[in-house]
């Protein structure tokens, strides 16, 4: 018993499929698309290659030679007068960095070795209390940069953690479902406008809104980008947070409910805790982002770096400031040329950007993972 | 739970135990305050929304004007407009997505259709999360760095092209992650039909899993694309001007950037310097003249009416997607 199967003519080409150019195909769309996918390693080698080599020439930039052999005159010299170093000192200052060793024997004395200039430099760079890198007399001490960009993501945490947190509770835990229909999309808004926006916001409108108030707020501050720049990761914090509050299994709201607490009880004992992993993940990546948040903080928290002293301007938050995202921007928008200390000084202040938010990251990844509740 | 009623109900007197029954009318209305708390919270932050719209609206509509928006920047507020910036802005979402999203969606497929689980793609994985976290100004340093320097004899340094492909990469990790999700949505049984009919995987792929995926990779695109168009920080560090009285291309008259010249004069269109409408708010923002503030709340709502657009073409395309598949 045969049963004729209805196979169509021999010539269709739909039955004889060609495998071994299938295979082919494949194994090239496959290489292309291994190849994308390793672009994203590309980016991330070149972020920090491109950082590591530029924060190296800065550190070796002859500038800090010259600059540590003015510092060490009054060793080189025991003798000299005052006058005298005085002297050495202008012909140093007056030769071309660039030049310093070539030039040296003009003067008669052999400049420091570059490891020492390189040393020179990193120390400076850490414990210097001033920013001034584009002036005759710099200063290159990070930590006024940091200290300013800490200070206005700290009023932006003041801002976004709070309000972040009760607005992913009130979506996940009050909000009827048509209202959230409503709510999110007006959220999803908020987090879609772009930072100049915001910018503009924070420096013509909330700026003058606040000075009615505090007269001491000055027209550049760290306070009202710090409230705006809050307002613009309220977004982030509100969804992260309320997707570990979703994810919080319904039969613990309801034991806590079963147990006698109240609505509230049970979300700030019961479910909170239990999307803590979750929360803090959001509030980490939160302060990454207000680390790095750039047009806000350079339109309205101003270019003036606070040096770091008694006067306490650089945690003043009524005073402008200078973050290492608005330096970054002045020195772009003044066109260095390439290879100047002012091209590099850029690169450097990326990078210790760069190491914060990275570090910021890994805790968040390791803190996600040490301390997730599984519910299955 | 209606604490309203429930609070009249006379807490249950257990004598030592006062700590069990608590001190009820007190806990609800701790609780009414929690609740106020958190209405207050989300009532706060759309009030802010509003009040950002309504200043740039009363600020900037007045601006707003057909000269406006066909005029190059000028020394005088009331001339000057945004031409040049709306050009710069085109070329590069052209570009953007030309690198992108090949790109963005061969990676997510080779993540969720042709990969082993192995070390290199887990490290694939945690960099594109990783580099998600990236601060954008640092993307611009990369720029700066690899493609206005490095392959300037390729771009021609601070152009339209070394700025797209900057933005092309700040993009990327959020196309890679929509891709992944569009396809882990189509449903399994699809690759199976298509495997058990002899399909190769590819094939599978490209004939069933991706026209099944593409309304939601699609909208990643858009939602990738909404975010760099605002972007200013690494558009400025990689040295996009400030000031351009002129548009990229070779067409000389209105409307001044035509889509065609990408054909006709590649080279002028992607080695020309630009700026884009964000630095040109940023720019008359930093101007002391409230007259150039006003100009810069003008074409902020530009800016949002695009970008507002983009997000409607997004949400219209995932409800189709999500219709679909149910």
């Amino acid at each position: 018993m045969s049963a004729e199967f209805p196979l169509p003519a021999e010539t269709s080409p739909l039955w004889r499929p060609n495998r071994r150019r299938s295979r082919q195909v494949e194994a090239v769309v496959r290489a292309v698309c291994l190849l994308f996918a390793a672009i994203s390693i590309l980016t991330t080698l070149g972020i920090v290659l491109t950082l590591i080599f530029e924060t190296l020439d800065f550190f070796r930039d002859p500038f800090f030679r010259q600059a540590l052999w003015i510092d060490r005159l009054p060793d080189l010299l025991p003798n000299a007068s005052e006058a005298e170093i005085q002297g050495v000192s202008d012909q140093i200052q007056a030769l071309d960095p660039r030049t310093l060793v070539e030039r040296s024997e003009a003067i008669g004395l052999a400049p420091p070795s570059q490891a020492a200039g390189v040393f020179y430099a990193i120390r400076r760079f850490f414990t210097d209390t001033r920013w001034t890198p584009l002036f005759q007399d710099a200063d290159f001490g990070i930590f006024v940069l940091i200290s300013a960009t800490l200070l206005t993501s700290t009023i932006a945490m003041a801002v976004a953690v709070p309000l972040g947190l009760l607005i992913a509770v009130f979506l996940s835990e009050y909000a009827a479902p048509r209202l959230r229909q409503v709510l999110k999309p007006i959220l999803e808004l908020l987090a879609g406008v772009p930072s100049v926006v915001f910018g503009y916001f924070a420096l013509l409108t909330v700026t003058p809104f606040l000075q009615r108030f505090i007269p001491a707020l000055q027209g550049f501050n760290a306070l009202s980008a710090g409230l705006v720049l809050g307002v613009s990761i309220v977004p982030l914090v509100a969804s992260l947070s309320e997707d570990a509050i979703n994810a919080v299994p319904q039969d613990l709201r309801q034991g806590a409910f079963a147990m006698g607490a109240t609505k509230g009880e049970t979300i700030q004992a019961v479910v909170l805790p239990a999307a803590l992993s979750g929360i803090v993940a959001s509030i980490i990546l939160a302060a990454s982002r207000a680390l790095g948040e750039t047009m806000i903080v350079s339109l309205a928290a101003g270019q003036n770096p606070q040096a770091i002293d008694g006067s306490l301007g650089f945690i003043n938050p009524f005073v402008p400031v200078m973050t290492m995202t608005a330096f970054i921007v002045q020195v772009s928008l003044g066109d260095a040329p390439f290879g100047s200390l002012a091209y590099r000084t850029i690169f450097v202040v990326g990078m210790a950007l760069f190491l914060i938010t990275l570090g910021l990251n890994v805790v968040s990844y390791w803190f996600v993972r040490r301390f997730r509740e599984k519910y299955d | 739970m209606a604490p309203s009623q429930s609070s009249k109900v006379s807490a249950p007197t257990l004598g030592q135990g006062a700590e069990f029954a608590g001190n009820l009318p007190q806990r609800y209305a701790a609780d009414r305050v929690f609740g106020l708390a958190a209405w207050m919270a989300t009532a706060i932050a759309i009030a802010v929304l509003g009040w950002l719209l309504f200043e740039v609206l009363s600020q900037g509509l007045g601006r707003l004007s057909w000269q406006f928006l066909t005029s190059f920047p000028s020394r005088h507020p009331e001339k000057a407009g945004i031409i040049g910036a709306l050009a710069g802005t085109f070329w590069v979402m052209v570009i953007v997505p030309l690198v992108a999203f090949p790109i963005g969606v061969g990676a997510g497929l080779y993540l969720e259709e042709f990969a082993q689980d192995n070390g290199f793609t887990r490290l694939i994985e945690i960099n594109i999360s990783n580099l998600a976290g990236v601060p954008s100004i640092i993307y611009g340093l990369l720029g700066l760095a690899a493609f206005v320097r490095l392959m300037e004899p390729l771009t021609g340094g601070r152009s339209v092209l070394a700025g797209a492909l900057t933005l092309a990469l700040l993009v990327l990790p959020i196309i890679i992650v929509a891709t992944r999700e569009a396809l882990r949505a189509v449903p399994e049984g699809i690759r199976l039909a298509g495997l058990a009919l002899g399909g190769s995987r590819w094939q599978v792929v490209w004939d069933h899993v991706l026209p099944a995926a593409l309304s939601g990779i699609l909208t990643g695109v858009i939602l990738a694309l909404s975010r760099a168009i605002g972007e200013t920080a690494p558009l400025i560090t990689i040295g996009a001007l400030t000031f351009v009285p002129f548009t990229p291309g070779c067409t000389e008259d209105f409307p001044y950037f035509n889509p065609l010249d990408l054909g006709r004069c590649p080279a002028d269109v992607v080695q020309s310097p630009f700026t884009v409408l964000p630095i040109q708010i940023f720019n008359w923002i930093s101007r002391p003249q409230q007259a150039f503030h006003d100009n810069a709340a003008a074409a902020i709502i530009v800016l949002l009416v695009m970008l507002v657009l983009m997000n409607s073409v997004a949400i219209a395309l995932r409800s189709r997607f999500q219709q679909r598949r149910s």
